[in-house]
């Protein structure tokens, strides 16, 4: 049996040698076409952070003050704001900080959810009870008043911006991951790995957390779009990322609203690319959703 | 269903208390305060006594019991003192304030209900054809855009739009206006904001809509109905649509609670002096007591929302209350 196994699995790496890339692309697109698309303005948004340096024309926090206002030309691809700044470098530039401020958010909340999640439902008894009042005292408040006074209290530099906004994202993951996690802690083997004197952090780690996966990476990639567009309300206010650094909400805020009449491309081109961005991982999270839990489809 | 009722507002007690002690907790974190804000925010020199005067007055050098037992007084009493910031009673601020928020609330709501049910009803009742996808990307598209942004759209399309058909440029107005003392200057202010926020929030209710709509039309007395020859327009409307409602229903209900929070940016963007600038002013001005009473109010509403949520599902579903 192991040599027809073995001869299916050759026959199926030859198909898929024989497709050239290009129309294994054209394939996931053609099955998958929303989480595809997802992808690739993902995938765009990476490279567009990673190669930064390389493909931004300007300094993107150079002041030029000959050059102010200036609408999409040759030179400046999407114009320049109320600092003469290069608008496509800022943004370009802005990628950074979004995917950086989205994923880092998304993640230390999700991750944060999770263990505290599985513990809670691995230990039971007091501890969960207080745990899940804890939880709904904190679900009564919305993410953007709570980012705002975590904001308030640590500071606006990066850091504590990406701290505030992963807080919000917690509550939501743990009570999600704790009701997949007492489903779990029904089954046998749960109580097989206490009968062997497992401590309770091994099974916690080794036998809860791997089965919790699917809702967990559901929450992270859906939280990293939210995350964004977090960050971005936050700057809008001025009470996220500071200046210089280039930041879309942040880009909306200065003179976006100010100049919105005669220059309206410093307000339009920051807001398309969180649209886009935003829209890329939502995209993204659904088809994730959709491979990981079939039982959360028909939502 | 009295006991159901009874264990619920029971349980409401320890969510809002625990509201309270944490964001009392929260706010002695922050560093600085309204005093050396206001008296030193400018890099002026200031005497050290001055400010301790200041912080003297405010009662900020009470022990922390004291301040917490004062806090937790004025919340059972409903006088939560004066703003550290203005100097105004607290009641009174938010009263300025708290008919504008609801107005733009309730009208954002009723934008949202207005596109989710007839877009999530085309979705489902046309699943997977084009329209349908249609439908998907407009209300996807809906929850990705920042709501600040398609506020400056909205403000930009006006002008460009009046300009080229009237001759000049409108803005919605500025001041507010009571809605019954002058309705139309109300409604031409208040409406943009409201299309703003609402479209984001029809998002998740045309999402639910169209999932619930697609579960009912599944069902056996829709078969029926099919066999015996009624129209598809008749059916979706008399027989679909009561049964698909309710989970929408709840979601309008939820969000609701929640857009006391939404329009912190929204009432930025369209320059309006809601609860949403007062609570983005408090936050930063260091102004502790404000603060506290406006985000002890956010809660409250989210949790009297659920509450009364709940209670429509007990009321509905018997089986709920017996668990």
């Amino acid at each position: 049996m192991a040599g027809t196994k073995k001869e299916y699995k050759d026959i199926l790496a030859e198909l898929g040698d024989q497709r050239s890339a290009f129309r294994k692309a054209v394939d996931l697109v053609r099955n998958h076409g929303l989480g595809a698309t997802g992808a690739i303005i993902i995938l765009s948004m990476m490279i567009m952070a990673a190669l930064a340096t390389y493909l931004a024309p300007y300094d993107p926090e150079l002041n030029n003050f000959a050059s102010m206002h200036e609408a999409p030309n040759a030179s400046y691809w999407l114009g320049t704001d109320q600092f003469g700044r290069d608008l496509l470098s800022r943004l370009i530039y802005g990628a950074r900080t979004a995917l950086f401020v989205g994923f880092v958010a998304a993640f230390s909340g999700a991750t944060i959810g999770l263990v505290l999640g599985v513990t809670s439902a691995y230990l039971g008894g007091t501890f969960d009870l207080v745990f899940q009042r804890f939880i709904d005292v904190l679900i009564a408040f919305p993410t953007i008043i709570i980012a705002l006074t975590m904001v308030a209290i640590f500071g606006t530099e990066l850091h504590h911006v990406i701290i505030a906004i992963s807080i919000p994202f917690m509550p939501d993951a743990a009570r999600i991951v704790r009701s997949n996690a007492l489903q779990i802690r029904q089954i046998a083997f749960v109580d097989a790995a206490r009968a062997l004197g497992f401590s309770n952090r091994r099974i916690i780690l080794r036998h809860m957390l791997p089965n919790v996966m699917a809702p967990y990476l559901v929450i992270l990639t859906a939280n990293i779009g939210q995350a964004i567009l977090l960050e971005a309300s936050l700057s809008y206010l001025g009470l996220g990322v500071q200046e210089p650094t280039p930041s879309w909400g942040l880009m909306l805020q200065g003179g976006a609203e100010e100049y919105a009449e005669s220059a309206p491309w410093i307000a339009f081109f920051p807001g398309l690319a969180i649209t886009l961005a935003v829209f890329g991982f939502n995209l993204f999270g659904d088809a994730i959703r959709d491979a990981l839990d079939p039982k959360l489809r028909q939502q | 269903m009295y006991k159901y009722t009874a264990k619920r507002i029971l349980l409401m007690i320890p969510t809002l208390v625990g509201a309270a002690i944490l964001v009392f907790g929260l706010l002695r974190l922050i560093p600085g305060d309204v005093c050396e804000l206001r008296l030193a925010g400018s890099g002026t020199y200031v005497d050290p006594d001055a400010i301790r005067d200041c912080q003297l007055k405010l009662g900020m050098l009470d022990p922390i019991w004291k301040q917490f037992y004062d806090f937790m007084i004025g919340l059972f009493t409903f006088n939560f003192g004066d703003s550290m910031w203005t100097g105004q009673p607290i009641t009174h601020e938010i009263k300025l304030r708290f008919a504008l928020s609801l107005q733009v609330a309730i009208m954002a709501t009723i934008v949202s209900v207005a596109i989710a049910i007839p877009m999530g009803t085309i979705s489902a009742v046309k699943q997977n054809t084009w329209l349908d996808y249609v439908v998907r990307a407009f209300s996807i598209a809906g929850i990705a855009m920042p709501s600040f942004w398609l506020g400056i759209l909205i403000i930009l399309g006006l002008l460009i739009y009046t300009q080229a058909w009237f001759g000049q440029p409108w803005m919605p107005p500025i001041e507010y206006v009571d809605p019954f003392t002058d309705p139309i200057g109300n409604f031409s202010q208040l409406i943009w904001p409201a299309i703003a926020t609402g479209y984001r929030y029809s998002a998740v209710a045309t999402r639910m809509m169209r999932s619930a709509l697609l579960e009912v039309l599944r069902e056996d007395f829709i078969r029926t109905a099919r066999a015996k020859g009624i129209k598809e327009k008749i059916i979706t409307q008399r027989h679909a649509w009561k049964n698909a409602l309710l989970p929408v229903v709840t979601v309008i209900g939820i969000e609701f609670a929640f857009l006391m929070g939404g329009l912190v940016v929204t009432e930025q963007v369209f320059n309006l002096n809601g609860l949403g600038k007062l609570f983005v002013e408090s936050v930063t001005n260091h102004d502790y007591t404000m603060t506290q009473a406006l985000v002890m109010l956010v809660a409250t509403i989210f949790v009297i929302t659920n509450f009364v949520v709940d209670l429509c599902y007990a009321w509905l579903d018997p089986r709920i209350r017996y668990s």
